[in-house]
């Protein structure tokens, strides 16, 4: 499974790169997919925890207006990019050492507050944020390059695909680590870990700020793809949103965010060019019918065919 | 600071006019939400499209009694026949089809579940009363205004926003406190609140009780849409902003807390006001700043009891 | 999935995009010469859903209107033209993922965008940026033209200085005497700059008046009570509200029912649009704009046969009476077929490439229903300002504008080059007597 999963991996960035040479409108979709993927892998490391969060948006938005407000000052992604994860990071910690205390229902509460209040000042500090006309921000450099904006384009798909991967395989070797396997005893007893002399506190705390950072490098890749940072970014439904692809993708493996995410995207684009008002309800009902028929997801759907053609062929 | 209060006492006390009419709304809103999370405990986050549905489906009723010439004082009990309606038809029809299946899985998945169901109920109010902006005051209208004294002068304010919203939601807290803990139902849905196993083990039917609860819980969010929809027009979106408005009401009473519902209902109804009077850019935040603040210090919230940690 | 089922659009679309795009950076002005398309692709956006639609979906009739008449007549330059629409409400990140995909992946050959200040603060620079014409057929900001030259935007219509200093001016001709002064505006660009500049020019034709009370609601927002209560409250002489669309509808309602009209006189400057819905609701004595000069009756229209033709075409196929997005979106596509003709005549019959088109709208001259409207260099279209005071009059179900006063478009519009805010402040009290005369009726 492990070698199908790196394989499927490998393949699958090779398709998105082929998909982007053949249609450099997709490039766009996919930049931000990715992107997205990469803030799920977040998501998907609490989920490990039992832990959902109804508020990561609150990175992703901390990321890209970060983005939007250096941008000006200091137009180079080689910049903006440390910097929005940086920022993310810092305030995941100061949020994490609150946060991490709570379980369950009370985390998912807290999280979801602290994210509408960013949201909500993001909205009505007009002087300072532009309101709900959002900040635009103009082409940066890449690293120290002034590429026009397709050369750009293709820097930044480039970036989040080699970023999603970084993430993927980083997420894999956490999993796999102490810190990582303690993640899973804080879902079935934790009071057990505690017992052990580990910190239940500090496993949850690490994974969360590791959220945070991949919340914060998703939120400026979009900042930088986009180029249009709004307070939509942090509202609770684009939590919302991200914990869906999780669960869409399958919690079970590091791809599922990045299968969930493409496909997420994918469909919103084309359904809600096709049907404008019922696309969120085609989302829905496919959720629905992942949850309630197929609950390992999308990456549970295709390791059970892997493991059926490896049963037959045995 | 007692200057300052002294100074702004008559804009204060409009301030809670304004606050009351809201905070009622979204009480309704919430303590189904309440009841919902107490019996089935789960999270429900197609609440707010219930709410929608019901502001909808009351301008639906109300023209329809119009267009049937029944007299304007009908339009009052439309809103509460819409939103029996609505209750008594989708409360089921969710329970039974999708809340049924779920019921002993995982929380993340439940709770995704009715966020799947939101995103549905989102589009299916598009589908059937369109995109366009839906209006029916005639209830409003109907009641007239009433001059509150403010500095020597009146403000008028409607009587419907002032007498009926309030009152309704009063009613409702009374009516409900009294259900709960007077007649056998209510006890019963108290007792699967308070402790599933032993209730089922002294033979209460735990699943009757589960969509009696759901469909009492969605006839209460329908009803507050049905009561807002004379006050302005009914658009699409008011479902996402009201759910996240009742989470905040909710999770800062304490979950399960009725008449703690109430009472943070009413807080953060006034404390948007007063924003709105003095420092009108902090009107959307004030909500979740007092989330924030209360479950930091009391995660249970103001009035829930703590929770035992299993081990 | 995608990587398999590529249309074969898809793929001229992206190697047309690659090479189109490669050349026009390159800068060189000899571009590849495309061949006449099949159809005349429009991407048009507008409100199509949620308050701001009774304002945005008569905008889509017309612009249907405007395809059938032309198709009609040939099409543009012999060829067909097509509209595709775009929803604004779901909000500005939504719209220019949009905007990218009409562009890019649909291969429209000019955008139409937007209602919202907002849509266009965000359109504009993807216009520089795709190098794609982009006809701003009804937004206000005048943000716009004064942050930076935009080659490929330009504005078939007026824009918010002359909206809100045409009014400014009538309100201090006829009621000069008001001492205190509140705002209820939309919390976005046009709400804040409108409410800025109406300050400003305050200020500098009549300064001392106090403010009481400044609110700015969430554009969308379904119910006003708190900020009615506030205004009650407050009694200011004069309330100054760019509110527009559904969000008017709503707000007007609530403030009549609760007769916050009768303590204050409003001034609407982009009030027209509201008023059929309205009806006898909307009470008289207050001061209206129409957004330029567009008004049903205009007493006088450049061409009446031409304007009486509109208003009746309008409402016999969709039943209801032209408001003034609907002059807009005439306006969008008289200029798009101008500015074609413009281009095709000047390449001796071929057909024009993105930057030949752009180059066609500079200084284009072109018909709306009331008047002529030529582009200035920056890309601003000017318009005369119809301002008028509400009345009921009989005969007509719903309120119209009365002593109207024209207010001849250089004398209220920033002049080029200078941004407005700079501009107001350099006004002067003798600028009321250049006011023209009221036009009863």
């Amino acid at each position: 499974m492990r070698r199908g999963e790196t394989l499927l991996g490998l393949l699958g960035a090779a398709a998105l790169m082929a998909a982007a040479l053949l249609a450099p409108w997709l490039k766009f979709i996919l930049t931000v997919a990715l992107a997205k993927g990469i803030a799920v892998i977040g998501i998907l490391l609490l989920l490990r925890a039992g832990q959902v969060s109804f508020g990561h948006a609150l990175y992703v938005a901390m990321g890209a207006y970060t983005v939007a407000f250096l941008a000006p000052a200091m137009p180079d992604a080689a910049v903006l990019l440390p910097a929005g994860a940086a920022i993310a990071t810092l305030t995941g910690l100061l949020i994490g050492l609150f946060v991490s205390r709570y379980r369950e229902i009370f985390f998912g509460m807290l999280n979801l507050a602290l994210s509408m209040v960013v949201y909500s000042l993001l909205e009505k500090l007009y002087d300072l944020t532009k309101g709900t006309d959002g900040i635009r921000v103009e082409l940066p450099r890449f690293f120290g390059m002034a590429l026009d904006r397709p050369g750009f384009e293709w820097a930044m798909f480039a970036t989040a695909l080699v970023l999603a991967l970084a993430a993927g395989a980083f997420a894999r070797l956490y999993l796999d680590s102490p810190m990582g396997q303690a993640l899973s005893a804080i879902k079935t007893r934790e009071t057990r870990l505690e017992f052990m002399g580990i910190s239940a506190r500090r496993v949850l705390l690490a994974a969360y700020v590791l959220s945070a950072l991949l919340g914060g490098v998703a939120g400026a890749i979009i900042g930088m793809t986009t180029r249009h940072v709004t307070p939509l970014l942090a509202y609770w439904t684009a939590s919302g949103e991200l914990v869906f692809i999780a669960i869409l993708g399958g919690a079970g493996s590091v791809l599922g965010p990045f299968l969930g995410a493409v496909t997420f995207e994918l469909v919103r684009i084309y359904a809600g060019a096709a049907v404008a008002d019922a696309w969120q309800m085609i989302l829905g009902g496919v959720l629905l019918a992942v949850i309630l028929f197929a609950p390992g997801g999308l990456w549970g759907m295709i390791a059970g065919l892997l493991r059926r053609r490896a049963g037959a062929a045995s | 600071m007692a200057e300052w209060f002294g100074d702004n006492s008559g804009l204060l006390g409009l301030a809670l006019l304004d606050g009351l009419a809201s905070a009622g709304l979204i009480f309704l809103v919430a303590v189904g939400l309440n009841l919902v999370f107490g019996v089935l405990r789960i999270i429900n986050v197609a609440h707010g499209s219930l709410y929608a549905i019901g502001a909808y489906a009351a301008a639906s009723v109300g023209i329809f009694f119009a267009s049937a010439g029944l007299p304007a004082w009908a339009s009052l009990p439309a809103l509460v026949v819409a939103a029996a309606l609505v209750g008594g038809i989708l409360g089921p029809l969710i329970e039974r089809l999708v809340l049924r299946r779920i019921y002993g899985q995982e929380e993340v998945l439940q709770l995704l579940v009715t966020f799947a169901l939101f995103m549905i109920l989102e589009d299916v109010q598009k589908l059937i009363w369109g995109v366009q902006p839906v209006q029916h005051d005639l209830a409003m209208r109907l009641l007239g205004t009433y001059d509150v004294p403010f500095a020597g002068d009146v403000v008028p304010f409607t009587a419907y926003q002032l007498f009926v919203l309030p009152g309704v939601a009063l009613v409702v807290l009374v009516g409900l406190a009294w259900f709960l803990r007077r007649t056998l139902t209510g006890r019963v849905i108290v007792a699967v609140t308070t402790d599933r196993e032993a209730a089922t083990a002294m033979g209460i039917d735990a699943r009757r009780v589960f969509l009696l609860t759901f469909t009492f819980g969605a006839m209460l969010a329908a009803l507050g849409g049905a009561l807002s929809s004379p006050t302005g027009a009914i658009v699409p979106g008011i479902g996402a902003q009201t759910i996240v408005l009742s989470f905040a009401v909710v999770a800062t009473a304490g979950l399960g807390q009725t008449e703690g519902a109430a009472l943070t209902a009413l807080m953060i109804g006034l404390g948007r006001s007063i924003a709105v009077y003095f420092e009108p850019e902090l009107e959307v935040v004030v909500p979740y700043i007092i989330m924030v603040a209360v479950l930091l210090v009391r995660p249970q919230g103001l009035f829930g009891s703590t929770v035992a940690r299993r081990i | 999935m995608p990587p398999t089922d590529l249309s074969r659009r898809d793929l001229l679309a992206g190697a047309a995009g690659l090479t189109a795009g490669g050349l026009l950076m390159a800068g060189s002005d000899a571009d590849a010469q495309p061949q006449r398309p099949a159809e005349l692709k429009i991407g048009i956006t507008t409100f199509l859903s949620g308050p701001a639609s009774v304002f945005g979906v008569p905008g889509r009739q017309a612009a249907e209107m405007m395809v059938d008449e032309f198709n009609q007549q040939g099409g543009i330059g012999g060829v067909k033209v097509r509209a595709l629409f775009v929803d604004e409400a779901p909000g500005t990140e939504h719209l220019v993922g949009e905007f990218r995909r009409l562009v890019q992946s649909e291969g429209v050959h000019v955008m139409f965008a937007s209602i919202s200040s907002g849509s266009c603060l965000a359109c504009t620079p993807l216009s520089r940026d795709l190098q794609k014409t982009t006809v701003l057929w009804d937004c206000a900001t005048q943000r716009i033209f004064e942050e930076g030259p935009q080659p490929f935007a330009f504005r078939t219509q007026g824009f918010a200085t002359p909206e809100v200093l045409a009014p400014l001016l009538y309100l201090l001709k006829t009621k000069p005497d008001f001492r205190t002064m509140a705002v209820i505006n939309q919390d976005y660009a046009w709400g804040r700059d409108s409410w800025e500049m109406w300050r400003t020019g305050m200020e500098a034709l009549k300064p001392g008046v106090r403010i009481v009370a400044e609110l700015f609601p969430r554009l969308g927002a379904p119910d006003f009570t708190t900020e009615i209560t506030r205004l009650l409250a407050a009694r200011p002489d004069v309330i100054f509200s760019g509110h527009w669309g559904g969000d008017l509808v709503t707000l007007a309602r609530q403030a009549a029912e609760r007769r916050l009209f009768e303590r204050s006189t409003f001034v609407l400057p982009v009030a027209e649009a509201s008023l059929p819905i309205l009806g006898r609701t909307f009470p008289a004595g207050h001061v209206i704009g129409t957004r330029g000069d567009h008004w049903n009756n205009h007493p006088r229209p450049k061409d009446p046969a031409r304007l009486r033709a509109l208003n009746e075409t309008y409402r016999a196929r969709f039943n209801e009476a032209v408001i003034y997005p609907v002059h807009h979106m005439v306006q969008a596509f008289n200029a798009l077929k101008a500015a074609y003709e413009k281009a095709i005549a000047a390449k001796g019959g071929g057909w024009p490439n993105d930057m030949e088109l752009a180059a066609a709208f500079r200084g284009l001259t072109f018909d709306s229903p009331t008047a002529s409207i030529t582009l200035r260099e920056d890309g601003q279209g000017l318009e005369d300002q119809i301002v008028g005071v509400s009345t009921h009059a009989e005969g007509t179900p719903y309120a119209i504008p009365k002593d109207m006063v024209i207010f001849p478009a250089a004398m209220v519009s920033t002049p080029v080059g200078m941004k407005s805010v700079d501009w107001l402040k350099t006004l002067k009290p003798d600028i009321l007597a250049q006011v023209p005369a009221p036009i009863s009726g």
